[in-house]
């Protein structure tokens, strides 16, 4: 994980090492091309990549929304390590060497550019991740109370919601690479948000269906690159470890 | 031709747009949503502090109602807004937050018993109710009475859109990513839908649909530096505005957020200052009860904004390479309390500074944040330009934040806004039909792609970045916080120069599927031009009104000024916009004008205050035994759909 040493080294030169690759042109081949660039104070490798495209290379594609780390947009391999390109200081890379890849595991759009958009509808409607009712239930009037809720149990929720669907934990997983087909880090997050959500009455039977195999929480190899590698700190491990134990009760 | 077809489309998946699809989908119109990023990405993501409803649970905020909400709203927005619109959103916003609890959103809730908070810079002792513990709280923020702000820590906008966007998914809505709509489709003053290009194929496919809502967020891209997410552009606005049919309302109307980081520009939430943080100058001085001795930091975000740059210009600001700034102190709320409700601004401060707000002080300076202007539209949500054509969000002018917009109003106004007008869109389509000629849709089509093939036959011309650079730096330095003729007049001239140039750029990518440089091409020109009808109204309003603040006109003037600017683009070869004005009716008012309370009054009235005031005063005599909501509706009859009515239910008083 990077982090700021709060040093400023205006003026050094950085190479950006970058997969250059647009599968929608014919005859196009991936390839390596490095940019030298000023750094300037505080630059963020978001800073860096918009000074190539203008100065160097318009046709050089990647994704930023929010450039603040909230919107899980700028997932990229960086120096060997998928993280959020926009929150990285260069200052963090002593030598001044960065090397740009793609985020593997989703379809390329070019360069830097992947669909991790489809890839996260897809999860969402394979988990239905929603509030899921009782079948039978009345829609709640709107002018009455809210229902109530233990404050904790709310707190315990949003810290397994903060995940941003950035995919990097996908693309630090090695049973994704291996098997199409697994939900992933990302996918097992969800689940266990909504499982500890009392206005979710989906039962331990619901949840075995949807996640009780090898695509599933099963097929994990306790690897943990999600673990080492999310940007939001998200306690990966500990949720993969609570579905496998409560899947295996279910599943008896 | 490639067409798709639908009821209602949606362009732009924030928390506006997919709330009105919900609406349209639930009541059976097949709904189409085209987002230019997923829609989880929007910049909806990136509301921190949180949603403001009367729910008036939590022991600071008990007596808090609509019409406390109402209140502050019209005052926050110097009573530039719309008050039958104000009082339907204040009405709706208690609404709007229990249905997102149902959809998942999980609410901070009340703890019963004793806790410390910090309060004017001391710690005090506050007690929850017991009937109250597991409702939703609220904290704190700018230009409020009440503690009025629900929230989910400091990552609201963030759950709020995963609810939302779930919710959609639910329902099967189709939301179509990485597509940018480059003009509405239009004739005889109905709209029908959008011509579309696919960001990766390149594609061009005509939307045809019987509504179509531009819900594509603001346009803060136009300045330098703002909180705004890069895809902030007015890219909605400028569409609405291309048809030459239909207004822009109060685009000088720009919002700047006091506490941004310097010099990335991130957003700290209003939160910070809400929760009992400060703000120090370099001798780490606390100068903000010196100019505004009652509320103090917690002054609206126009007057903290404007406070702080009078403080810097007296030369109080902490010089740095990116001008002079200010501190935010949050240290006194202590690390529990960082840890858990402002852990997000503790990572922005972390990854982008590489400080810990718990022990560090954070630079800040006032940042452009919020666009009040947008595309013109009544109370329903359609433009008056064109039927069929809705807009809701930061993309329109509803008008409930009049020339300033309070913090924790804009993420509640996505979501009622989408209620509201969602249902709206649902009853324009129950009754009308597409009945527009694919010959006509076609030649949109080839109108666009005509451009696009002209844009990259082009092998000279202006470089298209250095245009944008320059009219972000126009606007920032001359169309910011404090504006003066002289500024103002440059900036035009300047401006108008720009758009001559605008068109004549060339690019050197002339890739027609994916290509960044050809986006960035097609869509200054337009930026250009909303920056124009900025910069034009702001130099024609010769009044201080909110966030319009004249250096050379201090008063508000409500003698000449209470109005709204409507900016129309009404041939395309014009050099520039054309204003047009609608009046405020004072005589239909539920809160005449007057005093926000801060600093000197200087307002000029209108003759139609007092006679206003009088009317009201000589109603509430006439009718003592009316209950506050049989005053509202004398004093301000409004309409809502059917479904949305009611009185909210509140803990300890129930409907009172």
């Amino acid at each position: 994980m990077s982090q700021s040493n709060g040093t400023a080294q205006k003026g050094r030169t950085l190479k950006f090492h970058i997969l250059r690759f647009d599968p929608q042109l014919k005859g196009d081949k991936p390839r390596m091309e490095t940019f030298e660039i000023e750094e300037q104070d505080s630059m963020t490798i978001f800073i860096g990549l918009n000074e190539i495209r203008k100065k160097y290379d318009a046709s050089l594609q990647f994704d930023f929304v929010c450039r603040a780390g909230i919107c899980g947009s700028c997932g990229m391999v960086i120096n060997g390590r998928p993280d959020l390109a926009c929150r990285t200081l260069t200052n963090t890379f002593p030598d001044g060497e960065i090397t740009l890849l793609p985020l593997p595991a989703f379809e390329l759009i070019g360069d830097l550019s992947v669909d991790t958009g489809k890839f996260m509808r897809n999860m969402s409607e394979r988990m239905e991740n929603w509030i899921h009712e009782e079948p039978d239930a009345e829609p709640r009037k709107l002018t009455v109370l809210e229902e109530k809720m233990d404050p904790d149990v709310a707190t315990e929720i949003y810290e397994l919601d903060r995940c941003i669907e950035c995919g990097c934990c996908v693309s630090a997983c090695g049973t994704a690479r291996m098997r199409k087909d697994f939900l992933g880090a990302v996918g097992f997050m969800h689940v266990a948000r909504f499982e500890m959500d009392p206005r979710d009455k989906r039962t331990d039977e619901d949840w075995y269906d949807l996640i009780g195999d090898d695509d599933g929480v099963f097929g994990c190899m306790s690897l943990m690159g999600c673990e080492d590698n999310c940007p939001k700190d998200l306690p990966h491990q500990n949720r993969i470890a609570y579905l496998r134990r409560k899947m295996v009760s279910a599943g008896t | 031709m490639k067409i798709v077809y639908s009821d209602v489309l949606v362009i732009g998946g924030g928390l506006s747009g997919l709330r009105a699809a919900v609406a349209s989908s639930k009541r059976g119109h097949s709904t189409v949503v085209i987002s230019l990023v997923p829609a989880k990405r929007s910049h909806s993501a990136a509301a921190q502090g949180g949603m403001q409803a009367s729910l008036a649970a939590a022991s600071a905020s008990r007596g808090d109602n609509e019409d406390v909400h109402f209140s502050d709203t019209i005052k926050g927005s110097d009573w530039g807004a719309d008050q039958d619109v104000a009082r339907m959103f204040a009405n709706t916003a208690p609404k709007a937050i229990r249905e997102l609890a149902t959809w998942g959103v999980p609410w901070s809730r009340i703890k019963a018993g004793e806790r410390e908070v910090v309060v004017n810079a001391k710690k005090v002792t506050i007690t929850e109710e017991k009937q109250a513990e597991g409702l939703i709280t609220s904290r704190n923020f700018g230009g409020t009475k009440k503690w009025r702000t629900c929230f989910t820590a400091d990552g609201t906008g963030h759950t709020m859109l995963y609810a939302m966007d779930n919710k959609a998914i639910e329902l099967g809505i189709d939301i179509h990513e990485r597509k940018e709509a480059l003009a509405l489709i239009h004739s005889d003053g109905i709209c029908n839908g959008a011509v579309v290009r696919d960001l990766i194929t390149g594609e061009l496919t005509a939307y045809v649909a019987k509504a179509t809502v531009v819900a594509t967020g603001g346009y803060g891209r136009l300045y330098k530096i703002s909180t705004n997410a890069i895809i902030c552009e007015g890219m909605g606005a400028a569409i609405a505005l291309e048809t030459g049919v239909t207004p822009l309302g109060n685009m000088e109307a720009v919002q700047f957020h006091p506490t941004a980081i310097v010099p990335a520009g991130i957003l700290t939430t209003e939160g910070c200052r809400g929760d009992g943080g400060l703000l120090l100058d370099k001798d780490h001085y606390r100068f903000m009860p010196d100019y505004e001795p009652d509320k103090k930091e917690l002054a609206s975000r126009d007057v903290v904004s404007r406070r702080m740059t009078e403080h810097i210009r007296k030369g109080k600001g902490v010089p740095s390479p990116y001008g002079d700034h200010l501190w935010l102190d949050i240290r006194l709320l202590g690390k529990e309390h960082i840890d858990k409700n402002l852990r997000e601004v503790k990572e922005i401060c972390q990854y982008f500074l590489g400080i810990d707000p718990v022990t560090d002080l954070i630079p800040v300076q006032p940042t452009q944040h919020y666009s009040m202007g947008g595309v013109r539209t009544k109370p329903t949500g359609e433009t008056p330009g064109l039927k069929g054509l809705f807009s809701v969000g930061e993309a329109s002018c509803w008008d409930m934040h009049g020339f300033n917009r309070l913090g924790g109003n804009s993420v509640a106004e996505t979501v009622v806004a989408g209620m509201i007008v969602g249902e709206y869109i649902a009853d324009y389509c129950d009754d009308n039909s597409v009945d527009i000629k694919t010959s006509i849709v076609n030649d949109f089509i080839e109108r666009e792609q005509a451009k696009i093939e002209k844009l990259c036959a082009r092998d000279s011309g202006e470089n298209v970045y250095d245009l944008k650079e320059t009219m972000q730096n126009i606007m920032m330095d001359k169309v910011g916080i404090f504006r003066t003729e002289e500024d103002l007049v440059a900036a035009v001239s300047e401006l108008t120069e720009l758009h001559q140039r605008a068109k004549n750029i060339a690019i050197k990518t002339k890739t027609r599927s994916s290509n960044p440089e050809l986006v960035e091409a097609m869509r200054v020109p337009r930026m250009i031009k909303i920056a124009l009808c900025t910069a034009m109204g702001a130099q024609a309003r010769k009044e201080s009104r909110g966030a319009h603040a004249r250096e050379d006109y201090p008063e508000r003037n409500d003698k000449e000024w209470l109005k709204r600017t409507l900016a129309y683009w009404k041939n395309e070869d014009d050099p520039t916009p054309t204003l047009e004005y609608e009046d405020l009716d004072i005589m239909r008012m539920e809160m005449p004008p007057g005093s926000r309370g801060y600093g000197k009054d200087l307002t000029i009235h209108h003759p139609d205050t007092e006679k206003r005031v009088a009317e009201v005063e000589k109603l509430k005599e006439a009718n003592p035994d009316v209950n506050r909501h049989e005053l509202s509706e004398l004093l301000n009859p409004i309409d809502l759909p059917e479904r949305l009515r009611g009185l909210n239910e509140r803990v300890g008083i129930g409907y009172e």
